[in-house]
């Protein structure tokens, strides 16, 4: 059973921070079609990707101020999406808007709610504040995915792929060999996952960003918010350096990586992909290497995912797949997914 | 344990899956779709609570 449905009245990632600025941008998310802009007060809009008229694309428009003027015929809106000019005309048809969906913007992510406004809560938004605090650096990018966003789920839940398909970046052996620890928090909607390695090997995309040299402890403590956000708290240390009785770690490297998956149909993603780090703050080579090397590995995924959408795609209905001790995350991240489609 | 954590801990060198629900119920199973099965049961986990010794108390939580 893979997820194809999409939970809506829930908030999404559009878009990085960064990525939105005068320029109209186009982000499709959940079926619905957006263009994107910041006002010059700096705001975020988010306004139906579609002109009232015609259809024509708003994103394929001009802005005229904080308006945005359709490229075909003129329809002229207001960052409300309320049409405020047409051609040739006075009067403004009643009907003339165009749907606009509440947006938050915190820690260097926009993120949109898809479903009923007067429920979108932005308190409700995860957190994940190094992504935009001091003492962190952040490298970025989004790969889109020709795959259904639950794959995207199955593969970050179960970190034991890193071995097989990761391998001379992430991947060492120990990884799929390590028993995990699942706890579901059912109030708060949670799934956390965690794998701790001790006296392990240390892979090429830590031993070469982080200096180490030798053997590490290495911990992979994932929290994931269904639908959108996850993070994988990633801790490499050398082995027997431990965090202090006060909670001091300073001996260790943190990676904060995170995750936004971002369903754009039902079988197209956008996988957001983060990786924040507490140490080589200001080194650009290390900076260059951490972007290089996950983007590398997002890409062995998008292969992966693409192929087994492919191949779910072909498939009769009523497969039955396996699931073995690793899968133990995964089976729940989907049960929430299923519970916050149903509600 | 908070009051709504379910928890399944993989015993090291084996295979075995030790679930613990947030009543306190527990449970060993070598497959994680029963053993979600099982947790999510609550309050009625089938099988071996009485085994291991687990009953309700007066709240109609397993103690």
């Amino acid at each position: 059973m893979t997820t194809t449905a999409f939970a809506r009245d829930q908030w999404y990632v559009a878009a990085y921070s960064q990525e939105v600025g005068d320029a109209l941008l186009a982000r499709t998310v959940l079926g619905e079609p957006l263009v994107l802009y910041r006002t010059g007060a700096g705001g975020v809009v988010a306004l139906a990707d579609r002109c009232v008229h015609r259809r024509f694309p708003l994103s394929l428009s001009h802005r005229d101020g904080d308006r945005i003027v359709c490229g075909y015929h003129g329809f002229t809106y207001d960052p409300g999406g309320t049409c405020v000019a047409v051609p040739g005309q006075t009067r403004i048809p009643r009907t003339a808007r165009v749907p606009s969906f509440p947006i938050a913007e915190q820690d260097s992510l926009v993120w949109v709610w898809i479903g009923d406004p007067g429920r979108a809560d932005p308190a409700a938004i995860p957190r994940a504040p190094w992504l935009d605090a001091p003492g962190w650096t952040t490298v970025r990018g989004m790969e889109p995915l020709a795959a259904r966003y639950g794959l995207l789920v199955d593969n970050l839940l179960d970190l034991s792929h890193e071995t097989y398909l990761h391998g001379g970046y992430i991947g060492t052996p120990e990884v799929a060999q390590t028993p995990i620890t699942t706890e579901v928090d059912e109030d708060a909607g949670v799934v956390h996952v965690q794998r701790r390695m001790k006296d392990v090997e240390c892979p090429p995309f830590y031993a070469k960003s982080t200096g180490i040299a030798g053997r590490i402890d290495r911990w992979q403590d994932i929290e994931y918010h269904p639908p959108c956000l996850y993070l994988l708290h990633s801790r490499i240390a050398p082995t027997d350096v431990e965090p202090g009785p006060d909670g001091d770690d300073s001996g260790a490297c943190h990676a904060e990586i995170a995750y936004a998956i971002t369903p754009e149909t039902e079988t197209t993603t956008l996988d957001f992909w983060m990786v924040a780090r507490d140490f080589a703050l200001d080194d650009e080579n290390v900076s260059q290497y951490l972007a290089e090397s996950n983007r590398a590995v997002v890409l062995q995924d998008v292969v992966a995912l693409n192929a087994l959408e492919r191949v779910i795609a072909a498939e009769p209905d009523g497969y039955q797949e396996l699931s073995i001790n690793i899968d133990t995350g995964g089976l729940a991240a989907r049960r929430l997914l299923a519970k916050l489609i149903g509600r | 344990m908070s009051a709504t954590r379910y928890r399944i801990a993989w015993t090291p060198g084996s295979d075995s899956l030790v679930g613990t629900c947030h009543c306190g119920a527990e449970h060993t199973a070598d497959d994680p779709v029963r053993m979600w099965q099982w947790l999510l049961a609550h309050p009625d986990h089938p099988g071996d609570r009485h085994e291991l010794g687990i009953v309700r108390d007066d709240t109609g939580a397993y103690r």
